[in-house]
């Protein structure tokens, strides 16, 4: 009668913050690879130009950037050819901003799901991060389509050849950045909805603030300084001066972005770990 | 009980009353606050018991309060209750949807819930894209669904749209796909919440035997439901819940015969008979009826009383008659043979599920009745399957004035008739 059995699962009302379930998260792995493709093919079903969009959006906005900014404003872009400039800048900052935009409400946009089925909701802004990664590498094939013809034309700017390595970590980062920050606020909105209205102005106003459109060199140093806070902003510098050989590169600022990234994507996991148990009765 | 498969133990599940919203930080803040301190979280203490009608004092209350039960290896437990008793509730505790505030559950092998079906359809996509992307949700590696899509679009007949986005499914053909997913998940034990009022009466069928075979796999099944017939014949033990709480716990028959003796205003009008699959035929329910079709067991004098017997044929059958004997204070009034005017259901019985009606004979006496035997016998008079005073009912003179009438009680005699005397008057 009291002896003890094997219980292969504990339901209990909170589970300890350190519990994180990877190898459950593993377990449901086909799972997250099923919502990438659904992500996909649930999004252009029915339009003419179907894929092509993910070409048009980055161009259309690097083309509106280049105009207003560039043409209009004549706002310096280090000398660059605008349109590169600022597409480069726009592909790394899509990548953050779909990731962070798009995870940030995991809990209230699935709700429906989530109050009828378990399975581990990390799964849910992870494949959100492969979606977009993919989506990223497209966009990124333009800039690099658009990239190679500027060299190719003998345009004034100096690759990074030996630099090319950190690409990589600069996407990781960026990817770590977008899902810490979105869990953070998925976890929060489902009791305080006011967040979901902060974060639509919220991420164009960090977009300005993370030198997509201006170069931080054309700034006085005490704003650079303030500018090199943000996070996001030596990862664009970085990923600019790797392709273009003009811009703001540290490694020390990266290790800053990186360590950032890791802090905020573990108090991300952490809250949303606990949130997970108990949002159905708060959402 | 070493082969128990789910353990609860003394569950709670604490709801707040109103609105989400104001207030909530400064409550949060003093639960933390709490907490910090190693104190009991200060709003568990004020939840009352959940009974909707009241109107309590509390903010709080006990959505389920000291649930405690077991279930082993291979039974299907039916949960039943009111609207608002906490099934759903355990059920999403069980499958992990939401916490419990107290108490814990142990569980033992993988679990899958069926809370709704066809959760996690996307409609742009297509039914072969649906049945991945459900059957990964549902917990199935995309290896499993590979090697059970076939099964699984055949048994949803709808073959032929399989490359069509379910947007454009009829609603019977989606609800079709999305259960037969479901039904092909392998897990050991699976949480149904009432998905089987789906379909047509043929799928509905189709999704009956399905989960019996599941059932029959010697795999644990908990079944939520209002049909009382289908927590009969699937379930084989069954507990009631009353405002959040346990009232009852028994065999499934007991626990459907408890709950609608305890919560369906009248006692004793319907009774389940536990299923028996060794029988070739079984009288599953009996229910008494006025005209109106009202489930009761105390009558008027004048009332029609009508009693229903649902029952089941499992194999071809010949010379068996369905009977019932009607007694009053131990003696027979009479008994009567469903095959008394229909002689062909002596020569054959197809199998299937069926009602029979039959209308008692009115005006009864005042006073109680009981149906001594009710079931099965064949013309050799060897009994197959008899319930023994399963029924009984009361009439009672409320609407007439009995004095002198044929069917005052204390008249003489067992049967009341009302018989016409016409007189002539012979000289004047």
């Amino acid at each position: 009668m009291s002896k003890e059995q094997n219980w292969d699962l504990l339901i209990k009302p909170q589970n300890k913050w350190h519990q994180i379930d990877l190898a459950s998260i593993y377990k449901y792995r086909d799972l997250l690879m099923l919502l990438v493709r659904r992500d996909f093919v649930a999004v252009y079903k029915q339009t003419i130009l179907g894929p092509l969009w993910f070409f048009i959006q980055p161009i259309l906005t690097s083309l509106t950037f280049t105009f207003i900014f560039s043409g209009i404003a004549n706002i310096s872009t280090d000398g660059n050819p605008a349109i590169l400039f600022y597409m480069a800048g726009i592909t790394i900052w899509t990548y953050f901003s779909d990731c962070l935009n798009k995870t940030s409400n995991t809990f209230v946009a699935n709700a429906g799901v989530f109050g009828k089925v378990y399975f581990p909701r990390l799964i849910v802004p992870l494949s959100v991060l492969v979606s977009n990664l993919i989506k990223f590498g497209i966009q990124f094939l333009i800039f690099l389509i658009l990239w190679i013809y500027f060299l190719a034309n003998g345009q004034q700017i100096n690759p990074q050849w030996g630099l090319m390595w950190v690409l990589p970590f600069l996407i990781i980062i960026m990817a770590g950045l977008g899902l810490g920050f979105g869990i953070v606020i998925s976890s929060l909105t489902t009791k305080y909805r006011d967040l979901s209205f902060l974060i639509g102005f919220g991420v164009q106003l960090l977009m300005y603030g993370s030198s997509v459109v201006l170069p931080i060199s054309s700034m006085s140093e005490k704003i650079q300084k303030i500018m090199l806070l943000n996070p996001l902003t030596s990862i664009i510098e970085a990923f600019k001066f790797v392709f273009m050989g003009s811009g703001y590169f540290e490694v020390i600022s990266l290790v800053y972005s990186a360590v950032f990234m890791l802090i905020v994507l573990m108090i991300g996991v952490v809250i949303f770990n606990k949130v997970e148990k108990s949002f159905m009765d708060t959402v | 009980m070493s082969n128990s498969v789910i353990k609860v133990e003394n569950v709670g599940k604490l709801y707040h009353l109103g609105q989400v919203g104001t207030g909530t930080i400064a409550n949060d803040v003093n639960r933390w606050w709490h907490r910090v301190r190693g104190l009991e979280d200060p709003y568990l203490k004020i939840g009352e018991s959940n009974d909707r009608t009241k109107k309590g004092i509390s903010e709080v209350v006990w959505a389920l309060k000291d649930i405690s039960f077991e279930v082993n290896q291979g039974e299907v437990l039916g949960i039943i209750g009111k609207n608002g008793a906490g099934k759903s509730t355990l059920l999403k505790i069980l499958s992990r949807v939401t916490n419990p505030s107290v108490g814990q559950i142990k569980v033992k092998g993988r679990i899958a819930s069926l809370l709704e079906v066809g959760t996690g359809f996307h409609p742009e996509l297509t039914g072969r894209e649906n049945i991945f992307l459900n059957g990964a949700i549902l917990g199935m590696t995309k290896q499993e669904i590979r090697s059970k899509f076939d099964e699984i679009v055949d048994f949803s007949g709808v073959e032929r749209y399989i490359d069509t986005p379910v947007k454009r499914y009829s609603s019977g053909m989606y609800v079709r796909l999305a259960f037969a997913v479901a039904a092909h998940l392998e897990p050991e034990i699976l949480i149904i919440d009432e998905v089987l009022a789906v379909g047509d009466a043929e799928f509905q069928k189709k999704c009956l035997g399905k989960m019996k075979d599941v059932s029959g796999q010697g795999r644990t099944v908990l079944f939520v439901s209002h049909n009382m017939g289908m927590v009969n014949s699937l379930c084989n033990k069954g507990i009631v819940l009353t405002h959040g709480q346990i009232s009852f716990e028994g065999s499934a028959a007991e626990s459907v015969s408890f709950y609608l003796n305890n919560f369906s205003g009248v006692k004793n009008h319907t009774v389940y008979f536990e299923a028996d699959y060794n029988l070739p035929c079984q009288v599953m329910c009996v229910s008494l009826t006025n005209n109106k079709n009202e489930l009761k067991n105390e009558f008027d004098v004048f009332e029609e009383i009508t009693l229903s017997v649902e029952y089941e044929i499992r194999e071809d059958i010949n010379g068996v008659s369905l009977a019932f004997v009607l007694e009053k204070d131990g003696d027979i009034i009479f008994i009567s043979f469903d095959t008394d005017y229909d002689s062909e259901k002596l020569n054959k019985r197809v199998p299937g599920k069926y009602r029979s009606k039959v209308k008692l004979p009115s005006p009864l006496k005042a006073g109680m009745y009981n149906f001594a035997n009710i079931g099965f016998g064949s013309v050799n008079t060897t009994s197959i399957n008899i319930n023994q005073n399963a029924l009984s009912f009361e009439i009672k003179e409320l609407s007439f004035d009995p004095t002198f009438k044929s069917y005052a009680s204390n008249r003489v005699g067992i049967v009341p008739t009302c018989l016409n005397w016409q007189e002539i008057k012979l000289n004047s």
